[in-house]
């Protein structure tokens, strides 16, 4: 083998995992799935049955391709295909989690908590005690004085953005902050926490652009 | 058919007790008929307030557990002829009754009654429970103190659960501390709280000095505080009376001159 691998196989607890390069030619791949299965990886290919998960990356890749990849991991008799996926599958899996917003109008008071799985945008006050546990961002229109934790499932590009940021604590995936005293500006602008190189960072949300970088179209005369 | 009115706060020693006492009290001077429950099981004190101890025979739990009939535990006040009392047992514990008996208790006062005053105990625990069951709306007592205002937050959020509205006492003002702004302003806890204020009471040693007499402030109406709980009585009949204002009364003009002198 001159070239570059593209092919990378891995043992996990139940199994085998290929993890596909994404880059180079389809027809490429199974040269090398071929070659692997029948010359190098000989010996540790065979023997006891072995469920194999096959990961492709962001590879777009058609059901007929997919079978093409099946049928040659079958022909070694003892891998057992359990799944092929793309990220871009998953991506779109997560992606309407993501999208999920959910309004809700109240008072949070101390000793409620309100949990979501995407993000959230209350209309009224989180009290002191109180909390929103959400994966996503969360959005307040009102007073934040209690403890918001974004990205509670481990995103870290989320953020926690309030008319009104008085936190007693904030989390954004694993980084716990609480406000010190340079974070109450005073003054009447909303602002937004987010992390930045893991650190907890607060901001006008009038920067909120700078981070995010969503494009926008402009329409107008 | 009567209104059964909790009174609550989640921490101790805001008043509760004695905002019962007082409340049931001015609404009895009022005309109406009222019966005060203390569900304070273990720790009763509604009586000691109303100088009542010595008359009780039966209490709250004989009630729940069929010991005695609901008439036979009433005891009625020493000053007024339509106030009754319905003390809580003091060697049990607040598991004793459940909140299903609690509101039939007081479903059946409220056949009988204009008003029924449940006096809550401190804490969100089974007392808090037994004493909201029968409620139909709630006092919520707090102190311009954040940690009795935090307590508060959350026994609203409890009250609202259970669907009942709240409406909001500040004891203890102290004018002078607002003032110089070392309290929490009204405002400010209003704000905080989002409900409705129903009266607010300055401090008063008046009230420690009755309570320690077994005798109700509200009957002493040189007392500020007493005036105070009898707006709040008006209110709960719906009038419209507006807040008292907080500053001291302006010196009169012996007492200003004395002042002047420097021997005041």
């Amino acid at each position: 083998m001159t070239d570059k691998q593209h092919i990378t196989i891995k043992g996990v607890k139940d199994g085998l995992v290929f993890i596909l390069d994404d880059r180079c030619e389809f027809s490429a791949l199974l040269d090398e799935l071929h070659y692997k299965l029948e010359k190098t990886h000989q010996q540790l290919l065979t023997g006891p049955l072995m469920h194999v998960n096959v990961k492709l990356g962001s590879r777009e890749t058609t059901d007929d391709e997919k079978e093409q990849i099946k049928s040659v991991l079958r022909q070694q008799g003892n891998l057992l295909v359990q799944s092929i996926q793309s990220d871009s599958e998953l991506q779109s899996l997560m992606g309407s989690n993501q999208q999920e917003l959910k309004v809700m109008s109240g008072i949070i008071r101390s000793g409620q908590v309100v949990t979501h799985e995407g993000s959230l945008l209350l209309l009224g006050d989180l009290h002191p005690g109180g909390s929103i546990v959400c994966t996503g961002d969360i959005y307040v229109m009102g007073t934040l004085a209690g403890m918001a934790h974004a990205g509670s499932e481990g995103r870290m590009d989320v953020i926690i953005a309030a008319s009104l940021l008085k936190p007693t604590q904030l989390r954004i995936a694993d980084v716990i902050s609480r406000p010190p005293e340079e974070w109450l500006t005073g003054d009447a602008a909303m602002e937004y926490a987010f992390l930045q190189e893991g650190v907890m960072q607060v901001d006008k949300t009038t920067q909120l652009f700078r981070m995010r970088r969503e494009p926008l179209v402009y329409k107008g005369v | 058919m009567g209104d059964a009115i909790v009174v609550t706060s989640g921490k101790g020693g805001v008043g509760k007790t004695t905002t019962s006492a007082n409340v049931g009290t001015a609404l009895a001077l009022l005309g109406k008929k009222v019966c005060m429950v203390d569900t304070d099981i273990g720790l009763r004190n509604l009586d000691v307030v109303m100088g009542l101890e010595n008359r009780i025979v039966y209490d709250l739990v004989d009630v729940a557990e069929g010991r005695c009939r609901l008439q036979q535990a009433l005891v009625k006040d020493k000053r007024f002829e339509e106030l009754y009392m319905l003390p809580a047992a003091q060697t049990k514990d607040k598991h004793d009754v459940s909140p299903e008996q609690v509101r039939d208790i007081v479903l059946e006062l409220k056949k009988e009654f204009d008003f029924v005053i449940i006096d809550c105990p401190a804490g969100i625990e089974q007392g808090f429970r037994n004493a909201v069951a029968g409620a139909d709306r709630a006092i919520v007592v707090t102190t311009p103190e954040n940690a009795a205002v935090r307590d508060a937050d959350r026994v609203i959020g409890l009250l609202e659960q259970s669907q009942i509205t709240a409406k909001l006492v500040i004891n203890r003002i102290r004018p002078a501390m607002l003032k110089t702004g070392d309290m929490l302003e009204i405002d400010e806890v209003c704000q905080v709280l989002a409900i409705d204020l129903l009266g607010i009471v300055p401090d008063d040693e008046k009230v420690i000095k009755s309570a320690n007499a077994g005798e109700p402030t509200v009957m002493d109406p040189s007392s500020r505080a007493a005036i105070a709980y009898r707006n709040i009585a008006r209110r709960i009949l719906g009038d419209m009376v507006p807040l008292m204002p907080l500053d001291e009364k302006s010196a009169g003009m012996f007492k200003r001159f004395r002042k002047f002198l420097g021997i005041g």
